[in-house]
């Protein structure tokens, strides 16, 4: 940081400070919003969901093969594979939303071309596995599932519908390089170890959060009354298979890579938490911006109201995960659940800073209407949602 | 030689650089490290998996920030 800015950044927070009106009620009661919301984040989801989520990021990382997975998205690969793969690798490949874009370019200029590319630049963001767990975890399993299948079947409509728009110049760009898709993987144990591992700590996670269900009886109540003993199962084959199977080389890997996530996403998430907390306030609560205007702009399950929340989360730009505390804050100050969903599938997708990388490489005239199918297709998905979730 | 860091400008890209600068600093060799920030060349270069490292225009680390004992193995 220079001498100048580090002066700017100082004088900018005296004058927050000095003007701060610290006695009105409305600035008090946010304060006291944000600290109450980062508590409840830090009682309710950072030691049984949000860490284990870090260790099963952390391992698909490392223990994942992204190469295995790429070569579905070269020149070489069918077409319906390269799509499908494309709308569901983002769970393995784009843990971190700054790996997204070069993925994207590599598909395009490279790859399996603009639809395929435009598929995993969609749902990439919205299925990666922290995305998806933290989001069932605080808004709720509906909207968590109805994000990442509204992603991966929206992806692949979108993606689909660019390549036919664009079929003509598509044809013309030929400058593909199936050398940069195909690599050679090293298999170091059999697939199987791999999926007892995975399936363990997913385990743990799902019985560890496991919620007490309103009836006392039956088979929900029934797990919920064991969920300690499954979730302690599920822990011990993690363990287990974690120390039988692994080296000690790749253990150093995993929990440096599930360290590095943390180290990234825990201080932006809390941030937004406190962010959220400050503008919006829990749910039941008001922050600084009344109830009444989230209400009027994104209440309800209104055409306008879909379309709304699916622009403004186009062009705003969200650091990773902090979509979550941001729309909790929405939902509780009056959201419908539809807004909710349409902000979540155009959010994180799109941002004004990737439209213009995403412009430099495959031009104004694509971008335009990518963004354009992105819109249309948050706004439906959302009316559907809000139609059936209500 | 010449040294070249491809990556947007995200995190990882710079703990590599970091890395790398550190790398020459410590063989105490003539090196020059550069970023390369421009998708399209990072592309160019067959990355798509960033941070990579690449040294006189081969690719020799890619999705990955190389420890400083990796990044001299690659420029011995």
């Amino acid at each position: 940081m220079s001498e100048r800015r580090k002066f700017l950044l100082i004088v900018g927070v005296f004058l927050i400070a000095y003007f701060l009106p610290a006695s009105d009620p409305r600035v008090k009661g946010a304060l006291v919003e944000s600290f109450a919301m980062l508590h409840e984040y830090a009682r309710e989801h950072v030691l049984l969901c949000l860490v284990p989520a870090f260790f099963i990021a952390g391992g698909i990382s490392v223990f994942i093969s992204q190469d295995s997975v790429m070569k579905y998205l070269g020149p070489l690969a069918k077409k319906w594979m390269s799509y499908s793969v494309a709308s569901v690798s983002g769970s393995v490949l784009a843990v971190c939303s700054c790996t997204v874009l070069p993925l994207f370019s590599g598909i395009y200029m490279r790859g399996a071309g603009l639809g395929p590319a435009t598929a995993f630049l969609y749902s990439g963001p919205a299925i990666n596995v922290l995305a998806i767990i933290i989001t069932a975890r605080v808004l709720g399993p509906e909207l968590g599932i109805a994000r990442a299948v509204g992603a991966v079947v929206f992806s692949i409509i979108i993606g689909l519908l660019m390549h036919l728009i664009f079929r003509k110049e598509e044809r013309m760009r030929t400058e593909k390089d199936a050398g940069m898709f195909e690599r050679d993987v090293e298999q170091r144990r059999p697939i199987w170890k791999d999926i007892v591992f995975f399936a363990s700590m997913v385990g743990f996670l799902v019985f560890a959060n496991w919620a007490r269900p309103i009836e006392t009886t039956g088979i929900w109540a029934a797990i919920f009354a064991a969920k300690w003993v499954i979730a302690g199962i599920f822990l011990a084959v993690t363990l287990v298979s974690a120390f039988r199977w692994y080296d000690g080389e790749e253990l150093k890997e995993w929990y440096s890579s599930t360290w590095d996530f943390a180290l990234k996403i825990l201080p932006l998430l809390f941030g937004g938490v406190l962010a959220a907390g400050f503008l919006l306030g829990r749910p039941g609560n008001e922050g600084i911006i009344p109830s009444q205007w989230v209400n009027s702009l994104v209440g309800g399950n209104s055409l306008g109201a879909n379309l709304f929340a699916s622009v403004a989360g186009a062009f705003m730009y969200f650091a990773t995960l902090t979509e979550v505390p941001i729309l909790q804050g929405l939902i509780g100050a009056g959201m419908g659940n539809g807004p909710a969903l349409a902000l979540l599938l155009a959010g994180p997708a799109l941002s004004l800073p990737s439209m213009l990388v995403i412009r430099s490489v495959i031009g104004t005239k694509k971008t335009i209407v990518y963004i354009t199918l992105v819109v249309i297709m948050a706004t439906i998905s959302g009316m559907i949602f809000g139609s059936v979730w209500g | 030689m010449v040294i070249k860091i491809l990556g947007t400008g995200c995190k990882n890209c710079k703990k590599l650089e970091e890395n790398a600068r550190k790398a020459v600093a410590e063989l105490g060799i003539d090196a020059s490290v550069e970023k390369v920030e421009d998708i399209k060349a990072i592309v160019g270069y067959g990355v798509m998996r960033t941070p990579a490292l690449v040294v006189d225009e081969q690719v020799k680390v890619m999705g990955k920030v190389a420890s400083v004992e990796e990044i001299k193995k690659v420029l011995n």
